[in-house]
Parts: structure tokens; sequence; C-alpha cells
């Protein structure tokens, strides 16, 4: 990648070049080129929707990685107000990498909790490339059951590649503290939508995963391992991340038809980081649709509908049974 | 009702032949050597010793019908949900194959038995995992399983026994589906606690990944063997991340033991009369004696 483009993204980019020089130019010497533009704005819409709309399993993957795509706080400030962040686990430290608290989302308030990338190298280092510690998912969950004291919804945006593989989170429990997170969020007496915003990596992902509706932008990506690690066990060839991404079926499309998310949230053509108010605003609808929806679930039916969601998901065949064996 | 129609005929199992599977049996013959202390075992002598080598107390691999002639009252076992049958739900590359080898390896048809045994004459679910099956890790099946010993036992009052070896966490070849099963079984889990009922879980050599960060650490007591891999990213990717040196001993029962995570650490010969003892100190109908 270069200048945040992406090496498929060229040919559009040279186009709108030329527009923008022949655009200049009409302006500039009074010529009228409207005719050669027009006809290259035709060309360049015709090729932007047939790279976007055509894009790898692995190129989603990178773009949901773009450096410049809006992170948690990022949409919090576009879509919330009055957010007031909260801080700790009450037991070992503030783990930089989630970030939580409430606000109001259109008057009603809400708790919000994500996981924060940072956006420049600087604040990367401070967060841990927002990737938590067991301290992060013991945060978020003391936050999420406090929302369940106060009757609050709670909106879950995931964006991380996973939980933090470290000697220290393995020795304050990170495997224990991802369980625990998604066992009692599954019993929540709250509405809970999460939305997957750009990377959806296994436990790291799943421990703050679990809602009433599940949500995903458009270019995301949720599976049980990164595609570079499922190559590098399975190939022991990481470079084979994008056999492995197509393997994986770890885009927004194909895990509806899985059931494993309920919707997908259009992204501004080209990429949420192309636009964010676009992206923001996007967001802000399909969170008003879902917890408008939420919202008219009677408190008692909530948590037996979502452990219900659940409780279907995986694919098996059911083998016909002989009575008579073993009599 | 709709669980109704998946409970199987039970099947009696005694214990059936080929009952060991030790992954670091390379030597065929008499001797067995201990890939720990290297010296040489006696078969016979090994399977007496529950596995164990006797110099050094090695634990080795043992497979599920070894596992459960360890643990079970003889003849107690009945298995559960055998008709459940793994399939290709992504068309990843390679995975019916590796999934038929493992059939083949193992004599399974999945990496996770369940049925009702009694323990030392106290009932209980019990579930065991394979590591020689796919590294025992846990796809649609295996969560499937989990998912109805929990349900079985809220049905039947009793308590839950199961013997983790999850070294591959979640099945990648099965994708997101294989994730949903830690949603699935962890909910299963608390579903059974909420009725008040015991769960024993024991984590054995490797219990890692998507299994550790689900059920299996979900327990009410959780047990280790000695020496058993317990946690979560696998120790060479954490070694791989952080490019630091791993301490000595770094996930074993006996660092998660000293670091909090578990319970307890229990000698493979005395695991039958530990969670016999424990079983019993929750069964129902305990009165004060007079
Ligand atoms: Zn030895």
């Amino acid at each position: 990648m270069r200048n945040g483009l992406f090496e498929w993204e060229k040919p559009l980019y040279e186009l709108e070049l030329r527009i923008a020089e022949l655009q200049k130019f009409t302006t500039e010497e009074d010529m009228d080129l409207s005719r050669e533009i027009a006809t290259l704005e035709k060309k360049a819409d015709y090729l932007r929707r047939e790279i976007y709309q055509n894009l790898s399993a692995w190129q989603q993957v990178l773009l949901a990685r773009h450096p410049k795509r809006p992170t948690t706080l990022e949409y919090i400030e576009m879509i919330f107000d009055d957010f007031i962040e909260l801080h700790g686990d009450r037991c070992y430290r503030d783990d930089p990498a989630i970030v939580g608290g409430v606000a109001t989302f259109e008057g009603i308030p809400v708790t919000v909790i994500g996981p924060q990338k940072g956006r420049d190298t600087k604040e990367n280092i401070r967060r841990n490339f927002g990737l938590p510690h067991p301290e992060g998912y013991r945060k978020a969950l003391r936050l999420m059951e406090q929302a369940d004291k106060f009757s609050r919804p709670i909106v879950s945006l995931i964006d991380v590649v996973g939980a933090y593989p470290g000697i220290e989170a393995e020795e304050r429990g990170q495997g224990n503290a991802i369980a625990e997170c998604i066992r009692q969020m599954s019993f929540l007496r709250v509405p809970i939508v999460c939305v997957i915003t750009g990377e959806g990596g296994s436990g790291g992902a799943l421990a703050i995963g679990i809602g009433d509706h599940i949500l995903m932008l458009e270019h995301a990506w949720y599976s049980v391992i990164s595609p570079e690690m499922c190559a590098q066990i399975l190939w022991k060839d990481s470079t084979r991340a994008s056999d492995a991404a197509e393997a994986l079926k770890l885009t927004a499309e194909d895990l509806i038809g899985l059931g494993a998310i309920d919707a997908i949230v259009p992204e501004p053509l080209g990429g949420a980081h192309k636009n964010h108010q676009e992206a923001g605003a996007n967001l802000k609808a399909a969170l008003r649709e879902n917890l408008g929806a939420l919202l008219k679930i009677p408190e008692d039916s909530l948590v037996e509908k979502r452990l219900a969601r659940f409780r279907r998901l995986g694919q098996w065949r059911e083998k016909a049974v002989v009575v008579s064996e073993h009599r | 009702m709709f669980k109704d129609l998946f409970r199987t005929k039970p099947k009696y199992v005694t214990v059936r032949p080929q009952a060991v599977s030790i992954k670091q049996d390379t030597s065929a013959g008499l001797w067995q050597k201990c890939p720990q202390c290297m010296n040489l075992i006696y078969k016979k002598g090994l399977e007496k010793n529950y596995y164990v080598c006797e110099k050094c107390g090695f634990h080795f691999r043992i497979g599920v019908w070894e596992r459960l002639r360890q643990v079970a009252d003889e003849g107690s076992f009945e298995e559960l949900h055998t008709h459940l049958a793994s399939e290709n739900p992504l068309d990843f590359p390679g995975y019916s194959d590796k999934l038929a080898q493992a059939q083949e390896k193992t004599g399974l048809d999945e990496a996770l038995i369940i049925g009702q045994a009694a323990i030392q004459g106290n009932p209980c679910m019990l579930a065991i995992a394979d590591f020689d099956f796919m590294a025992g890790s846990m796809g649609s099946v295996v969560g499937e399983r989990v998912t109805r010993t929990f349900e079985a036992a809220i049905e039947e009052d009793l308590p839950v026994v199961i013997f983790s070896a999850g070294g591959g966490g979640a099945r990648m070849q099965e994708g997101i589906l294989s994730l949903m099963q830690m949603a699935k079984t962890s909910q299963a889990v608390e579903r059974h606690n909420r009725a008040g009922l015991l769960y024993l879980s024991v984590l054995t050599n490797p219990t890692l990944g998507g299994v550790y960060a689900s059920f299996a650490s979900l327990g009410d007591i959780l047990i280790a063997e000695p020496g058993a891999l317990v946690g979560f990213a696998g120790p060479r990717i954490v070694e791989e991340t952080t490019r630091q040196k791993l301490p000595n001993g770094f996930q074993t029962a006996e660092f998660a033991m000293e670091h909090g995570m578990i319970d307890k650490i229990v000698q493979r010969k005395d695991l039958r009369h530990t969670l016999g003892r424990i079983l019993s100190l929750h069964g129902k109908g305990l009165v004060p004696s007079a």
C-alpha cells in the first residue's frame, strides 16, 4: 500500500487524477472539456464498481486493516452524545486496548465498549495495537454488568485481531477472562447490539461479541483465526494468507449465510476510510433500527431469544439411529 | 420435546480393544522410552501404572477408552449422541480427508465422546476428548456434544465431568462455526450452573485456545494432570509474538496453579478417587447425622 492506496485501486486512482487534471484545465484555460470529462467519469464509475464490488476475501481483510479506517472512539464520537469514558478492571490496571463508558444514543442512555487501535504509531504502542489483555475483557465485563444493573442497552463495537498472546496475559488468565465474558454477556437482561466494524479475530472478538443482533460492516472480517496464522499452521507458509482468507469464509456476505451475523452495514464505496462521516451515518442508522427493534422485546424473553440464536449454530449430520444395535 | 428427537438409544460400552493411543509410542516391542527421563519402561508395567512413568512421573497421553477405564465404574458408561457426524460446512480444502484420517487413526468418529457414567458410584454426565483426533479441536459436532452433555445433565439433575484435551482449540476448518461453539458451550455451562449443578473440568495435556477460553475453564472446580499444558495462546505463538524467552514451565498445570487459574493438580492414579470424593460431597440427599 502507498499513500493509503491499495495496488488494486491504482487504475482508478490514475483515472481520477486525469479527470482532476482536465477539470483544472477547464477552469484555468477556459476550455470546454465536459464531454471528455463525462466519458472519463463514466469509465471511473464503472471501474469503481468493478473494483470494489469484486474484492477478494484477502482484499477485504486488508481493507478492514486500513490505517485510516475509523476507530472505535471515532465511531463513538460520530454516533453517540455525552460519552463519558470509564476506566479500569478494579483488579489489576486499566487496559487502553479496550475503551468503554456511558453515553446517550438519540437520547437513550447506553453503555458502549470496544477495542481501540491507535491512530498513529505512538498511540498504537500505548494501546498495544488494540490487542487486549485479560484486564481489558474484565473492564468490558464490569461495564456491561453495570449496564445490566441500570437497564441500559449495550453497544459493542468490535475491531480486534485477537486477544494479546503475551506472557503476562497468560499469567493473568487470558483464556478464562474471555470465557467469563462470553458466559456473563450471554445472560445480561438488556438489549445488546454487536457490530464488527473492522477486524473480528477469534476468541478476542467473540468475548465481546455475544449479542441479540450481530451486525458487520460491509468490508469487515470475522473469523476463528487470522488468515496469516491459519496459513502458518496449515501450510507452514504465512504468505498463503490469501488462500486461507478464501477458505475461512470470513467476509460479511459469507457469514450471513452461515448464520453467524444478522445484517450487513453498508460502507462508502471503497471502504469506510474513504468517508468517515458517511460510514458513521450508516452505522448510526443501523443502530437506530436494531436497538429500536430490540427495545420492543420484553426483558423476560430477551435472554432466551439470545441463547436460542447461538444454540442453533453449527453444522452436522444426524445419522439414522439403528434401534436394534447393541440389543 | 425437540431435544428428544436427538436422543439416541443408549449404547452399552465396556472397554473396546485398541483402547490406548500413545502418541509418544514410536517403538514396537516390549519397551517404551520415556520422552522426559529417557528411561526404558516395560510396556506391561506402564499399562498397570496408568501410563505414567514410574521414574519421573511423566504422563503419557491416553485415548478416550483407556481414560474411561481409569475413571469410570466398569460397565457404567452409556454412550450418547453417537449419531452426530461432522460435515465440511465451508468446503475447506483437505478437511474431509483430515477427518477421515483422524477417524482411521483413533477409531473414533469425532474428537469427543459423551455419555452417562458413574464414578465410584456417583452418577454423572461424562465427556472425554481425544487429542489424537485433530488435536482434540472443537468443531460443530464436539460443540454440539458438549452442549448436549450439559442439557442432558440438567434434565437428569446430574453433575458434569469433562476431560478436555483441546490442544487445537476451535477447529479452524469449520471457520466461524467453530468459534460459535465457544459461545454455545459456555452458555450451556451457565444454564447447568444456574440449575445449581456441579461441573468438574479436568484439563489434560494440552488444553488451549478456544477450548480453554470457553467451557473448559468455566468449571466450578478445575483440575489438571501434572505437566499438562493449559492456556489460551500456545507457547510457540506467545514466543513468536513477544520475542521474549518464556519462563520455565510456562503454561504447565503447575504454572496455572501458581497463578491461581486452577484448583488442583491430581496424579492420574488418584483421579478416580478425587473425582469420586468431590462428586459425593456434592451429592443430593446428604442429611446431617443424628
Ligand atoms: Zn520418565
